[in-house]
Order: structure tokens, then sequence, then C-alpha cells
């Protein structure tokens, strides 16, 4: 069984965000270990984009950040060989498309897959334009994960349940990421509508930044994502000590690991 | 024959597409299917045709300027006169059409980005017309540079939103106007001002445009019986160009040349020629040349011309940069400002500093052009927008 199943086999599945070459890519790398330390089961490596807009300001000054030290998607498949040494929790390489166009999808999923990644997420390609992606991914035994939002529809949900593999991530509100208090009302309704027309394990994501709504999440969804909390705290230069205590903050699961 | 550019994915041969975060997708979706029923309909189009004749000041003349052509020793030059439209450029053709469509859908928000300030003006005027609510994204950067366009908004009623992030230019502005209708789409149609961004804006606002080119042609049929030999138009995002390119594509005997802003020079960042130093690649849910690094990541550009300052450009011109079915070629800031002052002082007409581009194109080639070929040049906006800054700035 592959990394991604197995980990969603086991338990709710807690997943981190973080952008690759944020304060710099040995910044990032002592990032991720501490995340994963602090008991993070699914690692989501961001690659910086000058214009992400699906983001909100937190994420995209911290690209920003990233792009003035001239950061690759290449550095990013580096960053992730990486961590890759030192723990075999799923990484996921989160992207905008433009940078991958222009490696080239042959190039930048070899290198993926031999940095020891287990899927990928592309934020501004909906399934219709997705054919060559799948057609990559299935070569290379890279899960493609896609994107649901609360405007999707149910047929558009199942014609996505075709392609998606290792799970679906529910984008839970209109608009881009950034800290929210607390989820929207239609949030476990339309869980629900996912899980009734597709196979795949549902996380969620967007606005997630406290316990309390991620104790929440978990109690319909298989796993939920945190990112621009960890984003802006990494933008205020919080040390791996004080990143540590946050997550476990967070961790909504009685069971640590750490 | 144009009706065959596009097909089903709104794909234009390689370019084009919907390349978009899938919160986007369902207004999209919506928004092509609206179009098609209402929008595309005669009744839709016969009231449109109606809104444009009375209320924006169509059709617009063509003029010849003898005393231009003379000046350059160029061929017989016509000018579509887009700068005699309600609100100064041919942008209030695609700010009717798609402010009607919007309300007939049940929208009461418009929102829309602005490089110039020509596509927020005659969005807000739109919206003040059609009794809609309006805000403008528009980048720090141009609000100082389109001073009188701003105040211009804000007389109208809409609400003008200063962009500071990125390169604060028109791409920011668009990058906040879509992350504004991914919250808003339920109230909210954005309502983009040039051919381009994800299928089904590059179609509709050709269409909608193309009214330019389909009087362009009744024009010529009247006064010389016969097509013009060559139409020349700048090209930002393309909206000008494409319409009055539209109905031409088909009749290869039409010389079609797009300018783009050379800038101060052709080092990448010191432009905004897409087709001279760009790469296929997808910004602003759509596929087409982008000005971009190594890497993937967005140039900056430059033009003196905030209308045309844009790294991409709409799809079908790459299309048909690819089929070499138009000329694409580029003019620097300093011979547009030339073509600006030539065309004041001989013809008492001041042209907008994007249509100066188009202009200054003919400055440089118009003496290798045949003396009895009929060229029109697309005379897309007025320049009292420009005056403030090129007089500050002592280029003038």
């Amino acid at each position: 069984m592959n990394r991604i199943d197995k980990t969603f086999k086991r338990d709710k599945v807690f997943i981190a965000y973080l952008i690759a070459g944020q304060k710099g890519l040995d910044y990032s790398f002592n990032v991720a270990l501490s995340l994963i330390e602090s008991g993070v089961d699914l690692l989501e490596v961001g690659v910086p984009f000058s214009d992400p807009v699906a983001d909100g300001p937190v994420i995209q000054r911290a690209m920003n950040d990233a792009l003035v030290r001239k950061v690759t998607i290449l550095d990013a498949l580096e960053l992730i060989k990486r961590i890759r040494k030192y723990t075999d929790i799923p990484l996921v390489l989160f992207s905008y498309l433009n940078p991958i166009l222009q490696f080239g999808y042959n190039r930048v999923f070899k290198l993926a897959k031999d940095s020891g990644v287990d899927g990928t997420l592309i934020v501004d390609l909906p399934v219709e334009e997705s054919i060559a992606y799948v057609l990559k991914c299935k070569k290379y035994k890279i899960a493609p994960i896609f994107v649901v939002a609360p405007s999707t529809t149910s047929g558009r949900i199942r014609q996505i349940d075709k392609h998606a593999q290792g799970f679906l991530y529910y984008a839970c509100r209109k608009g881009t990421t950034g800290m929210k208090k607390d989820l929207p009302a239609d949030f476990a309704k339309n869980v629900r509508l996912i899980k009734r027309n597709s196979k795949l394990p549902v996380v969620v994501g967007f606005g997630v930044s406290s316990r309390r709504v991620a104790k929440k999440i978990i109690n319909i969804a298989d796993g939920f994502v945190v990112g621009s909390l960890f984003v802006d705290k990494i933008s205020q230069g919080v040390g791996s000590r004080e990143l540590k205590k946050i997550t476990l903050a967070i961790e909504p699961r009685r069971k640590r690991k750490v | 024959m144009t009706k065959n550019l596009v097909n089903k994915q709104g794909k234009y041969g390689n370019y084009g597409g919907m390349f978009i975060p899938e919160v986007l997708v369902a207004p999209i979706k919506e928004l092509t299917r609206a179009f098609n029923a209402i929008g595309m309909s005669k009744r839709f189009q016969e009231h449109l045709a109606e809104v444009l004749r009375h209320y924006a000041g169509r059709p617009t003349p063509l003029t010849e300027v003898k005393s231009f052509s003379q000046a350059i020793n160029g061929p017989k030059i016509y000018l579509k006169r887009e700068d005699l439209l309600h609100t100064g450029s041919h942008k209030i053709n695609n700010a009717l059409g798609q402010c009607l469509l919007a309300r007939e859908i049940g929208k009461s928000r418009i929102i829309a980005e602005t490089g110039a300030g020509q596509h927020g003006v005659a969005t807000a005027t739109a919206c003040a017309y059609l009794g809609l609510d309006c805000v403008v994204y528009m980048g720090k950067v141009d609000i100082e540079r389109q001073s009188p366009n701003v105040a211009k908004m804000k007389l109208l009623g809409a609400e003008v939103i200063s962009v500071g992030s990125g390169t604060q230019i028109l791409k920011d502005a668009i990058n906040e106007a879509l992350r504004d209708y991914a919250t808003n789409f339920d109230t909210t149609h954005y309502c983009i001002g040039s051919a381009l961004g994800p299928h089904p804006y590059p179609e509709m606002v050709r269409i909608f445009q193309s009214v330019i080119g389909n009087e362009t042609k009744k024009q010529c049929r009247e006064k010389f019986a016969t097509d013009p030999d060559v139409i020349i138009a700048c090209v930002g995002g393309g909206s000008n160009a494409i319409g009055i390119f539209s109905p031409f594509i088909a009749k290869k005997k039409v010389r079609l040349i797009g300018v783009e802003a050379g800038g101060l020079g052709d080092d990448l960042g010191q432009h905004a020629a897409r087709f001279f130093s760009g790469k296929p690649g997808v910004l602003h849910g759509c596929c087409s040349y982008v000005l971009q690094d190594d890497a993937g990541q967005i140039s900056e550009t430059h033009s003196i011309s905030a209308g045309l300052d844009y790294p991409s450009v709409g799809p079908l011109h790459a299309s048909l940069f690819d089929q070499k079915r138009v000329l694409y070629t580029r003019v620097k800031d300093e011979t547009a400002i030339l073509a600006l002052k030539l065309l004041a002082k001989t013809e008492g007409i001041i042209p907008a500093l994007e249509s100066a581009h188009a202009l200054g194109y003919l400055l440089q080639q118009g003496k290798k052009f045949n003396k009895k070929d009929k060229v029109i040049v697309n005379l897309s906006g007025r320049g009292d927008k420009d005056l403030p800054q090129l007089v500050v700035r002592g280029l003038i």
C-alpha cells in the first residue's frame, strides 16, 4: 500500500502546509522536521508563485519572500528530497500550473518521483484541463489530488472522483486561503455530499487554525489542513520549539504521537 | 468563419482554456451558459446595439488623416474613432455588454480591474446607467499615473480599491478581482476588460468588441467599395485589436498588424512585448504567451501606457501569432509620445498613449507602405487621461 492510503487507514490525518523557501530553504527544512516531530501526518510543500490567485495575503507575502530568495520548483523538490530522508510520512507537492509547465510535466514528475513525492495538487488545474497531468501521475505512480469547493456539484464531484487518487481536498469556503475563527454553516452537509459521491478520504482546509475547528472537522471528515496559520507564524520568525507548541495545541486527537 | 475560431472548451488552437481554482468553476460555467443562451440571443444583441447607439455614441466615424499621412510620407490613413465614444475609449462596448448580461442574470454587484483606468471608467459608467454597484481594482502605480480616471470613477459612484501587492499594476489588480470574485460570485459579476481570462471571457469580449470591426467593414465598403489593405491596432490584453480584426481574420488579403509596448528597451522587465520574448504559459485562467523567467514566475513589465503594461495577451492573439495571420511588432515609449504629439499637431486629435503605439508603428514604417494602400488605425481611446502624467514628467 502507498504512503497516502496507509496514513488514512491508520487514523484521522493532520496535514500541514508550508511554502518552500519562506525565510530560506534551510529554515523550511527545519520547519518541516518540527512539524513532523510534533505529530503532523502528511506534509504539503507549496511552490512559491508570483501570482497566487487562490491564496490570501498571508500566503502571497510568504511566497514573495521565497521568490526574493529565487526559490524555484526545483528547489522545492530538492527540499522534499531532504525531508524524505528523515521521514516516511506522505509528502505532497502543491503548486500553481505555470512553474510546472515551464520545466515540463516530464521533468517535474521524474524529479518528484525521485525526491519521494507521493501526491501532487495543482491549484489552478480543474479536472477539465487535467488529462495530460493525470496521465503523468499514473506513469510515475504519484497521486493526483483534486480540490472540491462549496460550489462543486455532486455530478462534478463524481467526475473529479474518476481521476483523483489519495484524497479529496475540500476547500470549505468561498474565496481564498487565510485564517478564520469558525467553519461555514454548510460545512458538514457538504462533506456528507462529497462522501456520498466519492470513496476517497476527504480532508478539510481553508481557514483552519484552532483545535476546536480541527476537532469539529475530524468528527465527520478524514483529516484537516492547517496552512495560513503556520505560514503566518513562520513569517513572524517563530523557532522550532514554538512551532511544536502551536502544532500540539491544535492537535485534536487524543492519541499523540511524539 | 470567425464563429469557428474557438472550440467548446474555449481553446483557440493550443491557447485559451479555463485554468482556474475549483471554487470558480461553477460561476464561470454559469456565465458560459448565460452568455450562450442570453448574450448571443437576437433580443439581447438588438438591445445592446440600441444602447450602444443612443447612449455610447455608435457608430463611430472613420476619419481620414491626410496631414498626418503627409507628415510621415505615408499611405492613405484612416482612424477608427473609438476615442469619440462615451467615456473616451472602446472599453464601453464590452462594459455595457457584460453589465447588461449581468443584470439579466440577477447580479447586483460588478467588479472590474483596470490598468489605464479606461475599463474602470467604462464599467463604472455602465453600472451607474444600469443601477448596479461597482467596485474597481487598480494597481497603486496605475492610480498615480492615471489620476483623472480615478476621480471619474469615484464621481460615477464606484469604489476604487488600490492594489498594493506584487508589481502594483494591471496584473495585480486582476489577481485581487479574481479573489473578490471567488468570494462573492453569488451576487457579483466580474467584468473583465480585455479579451483574456478563463473561457468564456476571451470569446465574450471578442464578440462585444467586434462591433468595431463590423462597422469598419461596412464603412470601408461605403467609402472604397472594398476592404482596407491594412489594419493596425495596439495590443495590451488585445480587446480593441481583436474587435477590429475579427471580421477580417478570414479575409487573407487584409494585412493585420498588432503593436505591443516596446517600453524602454528589449531586456525582460523593460517592455510588455509578449510575442517578442514571451513563452506559452498560464496566467489568469488562460494559456497564452506570457512574459516570465525560466522558472515560470511572471515578469515585471514596463510601458509608459498603463493599458499595454501586462505580461500576457489574449489567447486568440497567441493563436493568430502562431498561424502568422497577424504581424505582431513593438513600439517604444518614446516613439509613442512622438506619434501622440504629431497627431495632435497635424489633425487636432489627441490619442491615448495606448493607441499612440499603433500610430508609432506608422511613424517608423509608414514610408515603406504603398502610397495607395488604405490603412485603418484603430484609435482605441483619447489621450486626456494621459496629459497630467506627461506634463508632470516634462514629456510634452
